[in-house]
């Protein structure tokens, strides 16, 4: 078990957004988490990378336990993301991006690096070679030049992912990677996804409105509504539970 | 001919030192999205405190040294105790803080070290420069050269340490995105810090050019609002647009005032850059150099 979230609740203000909501990530699988909109999906992974501190419940890490995380503990244990809403510096080009994911990798201090001494300067091209890596293996070369504020939203999903694949994470969290694409963008985004699960070994946490792509790629699946656990479990038993057929399609209630 | 290039070579070098102010401007401007208005009050207090301790006798590079410790200390402590509890903060309220900022800073520093304006020699003689004036007969200060000089490296250093270096890159992911910084475990404080000393520091060498060039008195604080044409002109966010504005600025005031001052009764220089800067607002609001913001409706 690489991660688990046991009695989660948060709420802002009169909004509940989760209510002791509880589940595990095996390592090496992809977790997919689904529900109608307002779900607390989002919630959830912001919880997990520390955005969000939870007000019950806690969270463990391969077994060091956690009431919350911050954004910055996370990223230093290994735990990547993106963001729904894409969350990419926009004035810099694809490569600086993608090397900002590096950050926590590199060490020289900063009066190394104001006077570019020796260290400093083999450090930043050791890591430019990780980084150049990763462009290759998405594929996003030809751009790497280019300020990422320009580029098509397609592109743009796969240079945050880029970024955050840069950071080596042991743990990636995807907020709906293939939100808004056409489905050759799709198809393109579902072989990253799986490579990188399968190439570099890491864990995946994933939102994804797409049912199809949810039952092809993952492992096992939660399924939140109005803040709750309804199900979880494998893709097929997912499918056939009637409470989760009732969120989706909605109930006559009587 | 000689007279009109003399005329704007002195302007571009007076041009060089507004650049110098408007580049301490900029650093915070990019890192934080601050306007900190009391730049102007840390090139005077760098400037007193740096004249303060060689009339006490230090020498040269001890004095440099302290003060440059002190300078660091001092942006550090602002970002501490002003700017971070103020985080996501309306930038109105940043403003008003930063020129609370300013007062605080300008009697902190008369407190410290008196209020009577000094003279400040770096050893470097304000004459024109021999050949030139003699060959050409333009007349260009030593002084001045040495501030341009100055200046140069100061910004290829600035520049290089923005675009090549993890620091730089780290300062840029904050300015664009905070939440995104976060993520991807960039520290925002220690940036934030590093950022206000290097305007501290930036402070203290356009403290001391100025210093030499004009007197280190109370009127310093003033030069930081020549500074607000050039980061118009030349854009909030960018090294190259403080230069380039600089230029602009200190040049086109400088041939105003010998070409279109006669006709008006003179005294031209003190408002033209502003004028520049207006003119400039209605056509370019972004600046030459800045970064055009198109919001998507």
């Amino acid at each position: 078990m690489i991660l688990a979230v046991e009695g989660v609740s948060l709420s802002f203000g009169g909004v509940r957004a989760l209510q002791d909501v509880s589940f595990d990530v095996k390592e090496h699988e992809i977790r997919a988490i689904i529900g109608p909109n307002g779900a607390g999906k989002s919630s959830m992974l912001n919880v997990l990378n520390g955005v969000y501190r939870p007000q019950k419940g806690k969270i463990a890490f391969r077994g060091r336990e956690f009431r919350g995380m911050d954004p910055r503990r996370a990223a230093s244990l290994g735990i990547a993301r993106t963001f729904q809403n894409i969350a990419l510096f926009k004035g810099m080009s694809v490569l600086d991006n993608v090397m900002s994911g590096r950050n926590l990798k590199m060490r020289c201090n900063f009066l190394q690096q104001a006077l570019w001494l020796g260290p400093a300067k083999r450090e930043e091209l050791e890591h430019r070679r990780a980084a150049e890596e990763i462009i290759d293996f998405l594929e996003i070369q030809h751009i790497r030049r280019t300020p990422v504020g320009r580029l098509p939203y397609g592109l743009q999903k796969r240079v945050e992912l880029a970024r955050a694949l840069a950071a080596e994470p042991v743990v990636l969290l995807l907020d709906e990677p293939m939100a808004g694409m056409n489905l050759e963008e799709k198809q393109d985004m579902c072989r990253f996804v799986l490579h990188v699960n399968d190439h570099y070994g890491t864990t995946i946490v994933l939102i994804e409105h797409d049912m199809g792509v949810v039952m092809d790629i993952s492992n096992r699946v939660v399924v939140l509504d109005y803040g709750r656990k309804i199900a979880d479990g494998t893709p097929g038993e997912v499918r056939r539970d009637q409470k989760v057929i009732d969120a989706y399609l909605g109930v006559a209630r009587a | 001919m000689s007279f009109f290039i003399e005329v704007l070579a002195g302007g571009l070098l007076a041009g060089v030192m507004y650049s110098l102010v408007a580049l301490g401007f900029v650093l915070i401007y990019k890192a934080s999205g601050v306007f900190n208005f009391a730049q102007g009050s840390l090139v005077f207090f760098a400037a007193l405190t740096f004249v303060s301790l060689t009339e006490r006798g230090w020498n040269f590079a001890l004095a440099l040294g302290v003060t440059l410790i002190a300078m660091v200390v001092v942006g550090v402590l602002i970002e501490r105790i002003v700017l971070r509890p103020l985080v996501n903060q309306p930038p109105i309220t940043l403003l008003m803080a930063t020129i609370g900022l300013s007062f605080v800073l300008e009697g902190v520093s008369q407190l410290m070290w008196g209020s009577q304006p000094h003279g400040l020699e770096l050893g470097i003689p304000d004459v024109p420069i021999e050949w030139l004036s003699q060959k050409w007969n333009i007349n260009i200060s030593q002084f001045d050269l040495f501030a341009a000089f100055v200046a140069g490296v100061l910004v290829a250093v600035l520049a290089l340490l923005f675009q090549k270096t993890r620091i730089g890159r780290a300062l840029r992911a904050v300015a664009d995105d905070h939440q995104a910084a976060l993520a991807v475990g960039i520290p925002l404080q220690h940036i934030w810090a590093i950022v206000w000393a290097v305007a501290g520091f930036v402070a203290l060498v356009a403290g001391v050019m100025w210093g030499v060039r004009n007197g280190v008195q109370y009127a310093l604080t003033f030069t930081a609002l020549k500074a607000l044409p050039v980061l118009i002109l030349g854009g909030f966010e960018s090294i190259a647009g403080a230069i380039v504005g600089g230029l602009i600025i200190g040049a086109s005031e400088k041939l105003a005032e010998v070409y279109l001052g006669p006709y008006v009764g003179g005294g031209i220089e003190s408002w033209f850059a502003y004028a520049i800067a207006l003119l400039f607002l209605l056509v370019r609001p972004e600046g030459l150099f800045g970064e055009k913001i198109i919001d998507r409706v």
